[in-house]
């Protein structure tokens, strides 16, 4: 199996972790990486080589290693701006991670030093979100509706794990501020169609947010095609470090934006008591940047590139197919979310009657070395909307195998057996 | 096998057999507690005579096996013993729960809650042991203030 001239068996051995074994000789199933991915030789490398010989302060050292640091840092940004298809490379923020791109958005409405009038909020205006979002993409927007008075309002679920815009000209109105909708579901595995209610965000003349930190790892995804205003993804989930995460931003919505964190070098001049700032990104950047981990994420662009977006996400899409066919068969198997591979990523979460999830990760982790995700997986609410406390999630990414599949269905079958 | 010895027979026969399960009218103390991390959660009561006796400690709450069983044992060690002894077993089974791994258990105090000496090993699943056992102590606080 595979798409063209994708070989699995070969991108594992990119990945020295997968060769590993747990203690008592279990070889290691990797089933949780859209929980945190694993990392390719090339990125631990790249990171190395630039702690061990290279390695200074960016933007403010003169000497060579500041300078030779900049550089790289700098590449990053060019080369993060190409993989999303920026328009431009000052619209790559670098953050910490996902949250705080979303967090730097959100903090961006409603300040007084402000003067844009998209970004005014206060009572009578409203926020619209999702049901199916994560924390990080809820707990921001209700700060800000509590700062400022603003309404928090939300598009609900359908039963079958799909965002339902029925009611999206009442939802998204001439009150709207901001639509900040998740792209792919971390634990539906459900891919939203952006376009339908980017049409609406720009009738009443709303923002758009998308947090994307489950689609680009794992399919191309270009900003511009997407036409919303802002993106928020993270290094972690797509082969690189942690630590480091991106905003996007359309330049002209960053330069009309306050700044979020003061700091060393987001500023143009300071004097004692105002400041100027610096040109966007940097005005986004205060204080030391992560700045191995931003060149690490550099050297994950890189090589998801080489291996190929629409390559690894054709396998994705083999494997969640074949997911959810082997899954049929293990009895009270309930799968939350879509139960066909199209407009769904590689994400499977379920529950397993009269079985709580922390039950069955921990016998597939002691028994089969199969790292899952159990809990609610930040995203409560959506586990309400289903009645559920919790559930099990296998999350697949390009180093996976059917092989691992076959395994998890296995060790199903036997954490029934101690509970059954 | 790791894991599975942290599933004692024990442990299995109360998750599957809850003893005092469900919640029970006369109550001194109601408290509600959740383990933020996973979702678990239990609703204690308890009522206690004049002297000091635990009458009866009725709860309800879902979660995983290791919750569930431990809030069963917990019923079935405090019923009926004092306050003064519950609160030596509660005692006893935290300094059990967070010694990670390395608590010899006194088995005395403990009785059947020594079932749960393997769950010590596993951090991220001590306070779904601890779950009951907090909610337990938080509700003998109330009913006595």
């Amino acid at each position: 199996m595979g798409a063209p001239g994708f070989d699995v068996e070969r991108i594992r051995k990119d990945f020295p972790i997968l060769a590993r074994e747990l203690p008592g000789g279990r070889p290691l199933v990797y089933l949780d990486s859209g929980n945190s991915s694993q990392k390719p030789t090339q990125v631990i490398e790249t990171m190395r080589d630039h702690l061990a010989w290279h390695y200074g302060n960016v933007g403010r050292a003169l000497h060579v290693l500041g300078s030779e640091s900049t550089d790289a840092y700098e590449a990053a940004r060019d080369k993060v701006a190409a993989f999303v298809s920026a328009p431009s490379r000052d619209e790559i923020v670098f953050t910490k991670n996902a949250s705080e791109a979303l967090n730097l958005v959100a903090y961006a409405f409603g300040n007084p030093i402000g003067e844009d009038e998209r970004f005014r909020i206060g009572p009578g205006d409203e926020i619209v979100i999702s049901e199916m979002e994560h924390h990080s993409n809820i707990v921001p927007w209700q700060l800000l509706a509590q700062r400022t008075g603003a309404t928090l309002r939300w598009f609900p679920v359908t039963d079958e794990g799909r965002l339902d815009i029925e009611r999206l000209d009442e939802l998204v109105n001439e009150r709207t501020k901001i639509v900040s909708i998740v792209h792919q579901s971390n634990v539906l595995g459900t891919v939203n169609s952006i376009s339908p209610i980017l049409a609406r965000v720009r009738e009443v003349g709303a923002l758009m947010m998308v947090d994307a930190s489950q689609s680009v790892p794992h399919q191309p995804v270009d900003v511009t095609e997407l036409g919303v205003d802002f993106v928020a993804f993270t290094g972690h989930k797509m082969v690189g470090p942690s630590g480091i995460g991106v905003l996007w931003g359309r330049r002209e919505l960053l330069d009309a934006m306050p700044p979020f964190l003061g700091g060393g070098e987001m500023i143009e001049a300071v004097w004692m008591d105002h400041s100027t700032y610096a040109p966007v990104p940097h005005k986004f950047e205060a204080g030391t940047p992560p700045i191995v981990e931003a060149i690490g994420l550099g050297a994950a662009v890189d090589y998801l590139t080489a291996v190929g977006m629409d390559q690894i996400k054709a396998h994705e899409k083999e494997l969640v197919a074949y997911a959810l066919e082997a899954l049929r068969e293990v009895p009270g198997l309930r799968i939350i979310g879509p139960r066909t591979a199209i407009a769904r990523g590689g994400t499977v979460s379920f529950t397993l009657e009269g079985i709580h999830p922390h039950d069955v990760g921990q016998i597939l982790d002691d028994v089969y070395g199969i790292a899952v995700r159990v809990g609610h997986h930040c995203a409560r609410p959506l586990h309400l909307r289903f009645g559920i406390p919790a559930t099990t999630r296998a999350s697949f990414y390009l180093y996976n195998t059917t092989a691992e599949i076959d395994a998890l269905v296995r060790g199903l079958h036997h954490v029934q057996k101690v509970f059954g | 096998m790791i894991g599975e010895s942290m599933y004692q027979e024990l442990i299995l026969e109360h998750y599957k057999h809850p003893q005092g399960r469900g919640l029970r009218e006369p109550y001194d103390a109601e408290v509600h507690h959740v383990n933020p991390t996973c979702g678990d959660e239990v609703t204690l009561r308890v009522k206690v005579a004049d002297g000091g006796k635990v009458l009866d400690v009725s709860y309800d709450g879902q979660g995983c096996s290791i919750s569930q069983a431990a809030a069963s044992v917990l019923h079935e060690l405090a019923t009926g013993s004092t306050v003064e002894e519950s609160l030596s077993v509660v005692d006893e089974f935290t300094r059990l729960m967070q010694g990670r791994g390395t608590v010899e258990p006194n088995e005395e105090v403990l009785g059947d809650a020594v079932a749960f000496a393997g769950v010590a090993k596993f951090p991220a699943r001590v306070k779904c042991a601890l779950l009951a056992w907090m909610a337990y102590k938080d509700a003998l606080m109330r009913s006595q203030s």
